[in-house]
């Protein structure tokens, strides 16, 4: 059962997933933290950061990462968890595939049709909506600690998050070297 | 029937085979490297594909681009598959998408295994403490940019103000806000369409 939600969902963030891989993040999330729970909010932040600092796309990072815990979660192998990946992979790759090799027969004809045009239209400016309700998402207590346990993370976490956004958004500044900043930051100031 | 139709018959799917074999290692080796999103994978391939080995035309990379960009699905894979696809047809395709998904499969299968342990290190959790309010802002920041790439003006402003409320403080899936903007520029259009044709 659990193998045919995986893969049901995954198909679904793979035929829906426009704009990219920030902007799949909040189908990623709405499909696996909030409906399904196979991860907690912090578990999906850190998914985030790893696949900033590892080879390939966010799609297939979170789909290999979330198959396997949700698998090994619901009290299977590590064994079965590794299939649980593979299928999640699989199946967020499956309607691309589909869909491109479609496209490629019929290329160009497709691309400058006024009825592709005018669903883009709509579609573009919904997609920032999108990325806005990402990062809207998750600023939650799990990711910024909350005021009645410690006053000190959450203007930590506040601090860090206007750093990085004015590093990242005015001055282009890496996001690798951002995290690994953020990660010295976080072990020096919560470890004394 | 000489002996050269009969070594033929060995040598060509070998041939093949070498073809493929060469697709999916030059693919699995820009997926090592592309590290950071789908993005960071455009000048990788254009080095490989277009400069050293004159496989495609710039053209046609930039058409490819356009299309893997607004096609749904994950950009490094739909490139992949399009350039694959576009070389060999589609068994051309099946390699070079492997080989860009196998390197991240392979890496995050491996900290999949040894996360949680890891995560029980409290300065790793410290770490992270101090990570995830970072990739917030590396999430949100993305939002700006592609706004004003997205021609987000004040007509249409209200497009992606609305599609975040139903997702973020109404709980909608993000799935109903593409369909519902799929569909509602595709009325639109016949909508300009008609009045065009009156006029």
């Amino acid at each position: 059962m659990i193998f045919l939600q995986l893969f049901y969902t995954f198909f679904k963030i793979g035929l829906f997933g426009f704009g990219g891989g920030y902007a799949m993040l909040s189908m990623i999330q709405g499909e696996v933290v909030t409906r399904y729970g196979w991860l907690t909010s912090s578990e999906f932040t850190d998914i985030v950061a790893l696949s900033q600092m590892t080879p390939g796309p966010i799609g297939i990072n979170s789909a290999t990462y979330v198959g396997y815990s949700a698998i090994v979660h619901a009290g299977y192998s590590p064994v079965v968890g590794v299939l649980g990946s593979i299928i999640a992979t699989f199946a967020v790759c499956f309607p691309s595939f589909v869909l491109m090799l479609l496209i490629s027969k019929y290329f160009l004809k497709f691309q400058k049709h006024p009825t592709v045009e005018s669903v883009f239209k709509g579609l573009r400016p919904a997609v920032v909506g999108l990325l806005a309700a990402s990062a809207l998402l998750l600023m939650n207590t799990a990711n910024f600690g909350s005021p009645d346990e410690s006053m000190l993370q959450v203007v930590v976490s506040i601090l860090l998050f206007a750093g990085t956004f004015i590093a990242s958004y005015i001055y282009k500044v890496n996001p690798i070297l951002l995290i690994i900043l953020c990660s010295a930051v976080g072990g020096i100031v919560y470890s004394i | 029937m000489s002996c050269g139709t009969a070594l033929s018959f060995l040598t060509y799917p070998y041939f093949d085979m070498n073809t493929y074999l060469q697709f999916f290692l030059l693919f699995f080796k820009i997926g090592i490297f592309t590290i950071g999103g789908g993005y960071a994978m455009i000048p990788l391939i254009e080095d490989a594909l277009i400069r050293k080995r004159n496989w495609i035309s710039r053209e046609e990379f930039v058409d490819l681009m356009a299309v893997a960009q607004s096609a749904p699905g994950i950009f490094a894979v739909n490139i992949a598959i399009f350039i694959g696809y576009k070389l060999k047809g589609t068994k051309g395709s099946y390699a070079c998408a492997l080989g860009t998904i196998l390197p991240s499969f392979l890496i995050m299968l491996l900290i999949a295994l040894f996360f949680q342990s890891f995560k029980e290190y409290p300065l790793v959790e410290n770490i992270f403490k101090g990570i995830r309010p970072g990739v917030v802002a590396l999430i949100a920041a993305p939002t700006f940019t592609v706004a004003k790439s997205s021609k987000i003006n004040r007509f249409n402003v209200w497009i992606p103000i609305l599609g975040a409320l139903l997702i973020w403080a109404w709980g909608f899936s993000p799935i109903y806000v593409i369909v519902l903007a799929g569909v509602g520029g595709y009325c639109w259009g016949r909508y300009q369409n008609h009045k065009q044709a009156k006029s």
